[in-house]
């Protein structure tokens, strides 16, 4: 565990967070989304935003690593405000972005969609590495990337990132749409990196499969965090978490 | 005299080789306007403009510096591409955010001050300029004669055509390139510099323009309005290949060449609109071109 001085400078009341969020506005378009948000994951943390759909967790992805077309309030990463940064210049800092729809581009092989990313801090996955971790891509690295299945597309979209150095990984619905056996390989390489130190912020319907890795889960109502739920006390408030989502 | 249907061969593979090299200008310009649309979402217009300058800054070369073609061969396609640079940085920059018929207008607008600049100081009359010494004379085939310079120019833009293909596709360079082609914002999440990828890129698509019309410069006179003849079949050969397809682009670029100088050969008072024609047919099956991947 490392801490800068910047760090505990700027968030006081969060010593240790490597990334705190505070009253952020966000909008598509006209569209206001984000009324408010405000949650922090301290260095090391797996955290997941849980909410219905339309409740703005993938926004709020998308306006940490700056893709949102407008945004306001504050974003502090290990001390740095982003919130007036380009997403190239967050990227930068050391945080990787693993978007829902996964961002496999059509146009390149397997392997090049595995070496796109550059490298942004030192440390990073070799590509050996990423390949024992995912075997399948090392068999299906001359394939072009959206012709992989899904389960392959999502091993290959967290491979790339885990190339480029970033400690700091946002994951917006791995488990979307993959069968059992892939989801609970992606749980093992989240709690395998969870173990290597790497900070996690995670978008999630399943919240059975969010309890396998969680250390703290968000509750995301309506653009803004209504309820903070640590992972040890989710069972006991299964009832309310079923109001949250209305499953 | 031998004859292929009906057709002295003499005249049949002249003109073969006429619609040879004019398909080595469509490819190298509808290449260039392939890859500028396909990042950029520009419709470049002012290609022809370009091409046209490359010509003349050869011309330039020679007559205010004494510097050959050779010479030209470099530096035109850097000064003419420097000179897109500054005008992507500029004015092309700054209309990302809108519509494609904004970046149409303004490289319409460049086009046409470009043009009347160079009409204004020198006219429309053309000026000579000479084959290089080592590309004089030319080979006596069994079926025609050849002009050496005549070869060099289909040779020569069939290399930078496959080049500039293989540097698309098998380089680092090119995995850019074709990635911010799908997806710039992701690219741009990844912390890839796109903006810059997007300047170096047209810089590149109006560099490869001025090399065709240094190519051009001895076989047509170098006049003014060279570019502007020229873009309105490249934009059908772009249409016809698909927009932003590089591979499409460089093969409808020979074949029509190909298929201009064949209508001349049997029906020479539709040569001039048998492009518009494939155009239109290829419209009617397949609305994103050839090569092109329907949206």
């Amino acid at each position: 565990m490392r801490e800068s001085a910047a760090t505990v400078e700027t968030t006081p009341h969060s010593a240790a967070g490597s990334l705190t969020v505070e009253g952020l506005e966000g909008w598509y378009g006209e569209s206001h989304v984000l009324h408010g948000m405000s949650f922090d994951i301290r260095r090391g943390e797996v955290v997941t935003l849980l909410g219905r759909n339309g409740a703005g967790k993938t926004t709020t992805l998308r306006a940490i690593i700056g893709i949102l077309g407008k945004r306001s309030g504050s974003i502090r990463f290990d001390g740095v405000e982003t919130i007036g940064m380009t997403s190239r210049g967050i990227a930068r800092l050391g945080i990787g972005y693993v978007p829902e729809e996964r961002g496999i581009f059509s146009s390149l092989s397997t392997y090049e969609n595995l070496m796109l990313p550059p490298r942004v801090k030192p440390g990073g996955l070799s590509v050996e590495d990423v390949y024992t971790l995912f075997p399948n891509l090392k068999e299906r690295a001359a394939s072009q990337g959206t012709k992989l299945s899904g389960g392959e597309q999502q091993m290959l979209a967290i491979g790339r990132i885990l190339r480029t150095g970033a400690k700091t990984i946002l994951l917006d619905e791995p488990t979307e749409g993959l069968a059992p056996v892939i989801v609970q390989q992606i749980g093992r390489t989240l709690q395998k990196l969870k173990g290597e130190g790497y900070t996690i912020l995670l978008v999630e319907q399943n919240f059975r499969f969010a309890q396998t890795v969680a250390d703290r889960h968000f509750v995301v109502e309506q653009g803004r965090v209504v309820d903070m739920i640590p992972n040890a006390e989710l069972d006991a408030n299964i009832a309310k978490l079923h109001a949250y989502l209305g499953v | 005299m031998t004859t292929i249907f009906g057709i002295p061969s003499q005249a049949l593979f002249g003109q073969l080789l006429l619609g040879l090299i004019n398909g080595s200008f469509y490819a190298m310009l509808s290449l260039g306007l392939a890859i500028i649309f396909g990042l950029l979402n520009i419709i470049n217009f002012a290609h022809g403009a370009f091409y046209m300058v490359g010509a003349f800054v050869a011309w330039m070369l020679l007559n205010y510096t004494g510097l050959g073609y050779w010479w030209a061969l470099v530096l035109a396609p850097v000064i003419v591409g420097g000179l897109g640079i500054l005008i992507e940085r500029g004015l092309i920059a700054r209309l990302y955010k809108l519509d494609h018929l904004y970046g149409l207008l303004l490289t319409f607008g460049l086009a046409l001050i470009i043009q009347g600049l160079f009409r204004n100081y020198y006219g429309v009359s053309g000026l000579p300029y000479a084959i290089p010494a080592e590309l004089t004379g030319g080979q006596r085939l069994p079926f025609m004669f050849l002009p050496n310079y005549r070869g060099w120019i289909v040779v020569f833009s069939l290399v930078i055509c496959l080049a500039t293909w293989l540097v698309i596709e098998k380089t680092k360079l090119g995995a850019y390139l074709r990635a911010a082609t799908e997806n710039p914002t992701l690219v741009q999440a990844f912390g890839v510099n796109v903006p810059l990828l997007l300047t170096l890129t047209y810089g590149f698509g109006v560099a490869l323009a001025a090399l065709a019309g240094v190519l051009a410069a001895p076989v047509y006179s170098v006049n003014p309005n060279m570019g502007a003849d020229l873009i309105i079949v490249v934009f059908a050969v772009v249409v016809i290949g698909g927009m932003g397809s590089i591979l499409g682009s460089i093969i409808t670029g020979f074949s029509l060449g190909l298929v201009e100088g064949l209508t001349k050969v049997f029906y020479p008072e539709a040569s001039a609109t048998a492009i518009f024609v494939i155009m239109v047919l290829v419209l009617l099956v397949k609305p994103a071109g050839l090569f092109g991947k329907p949206a």
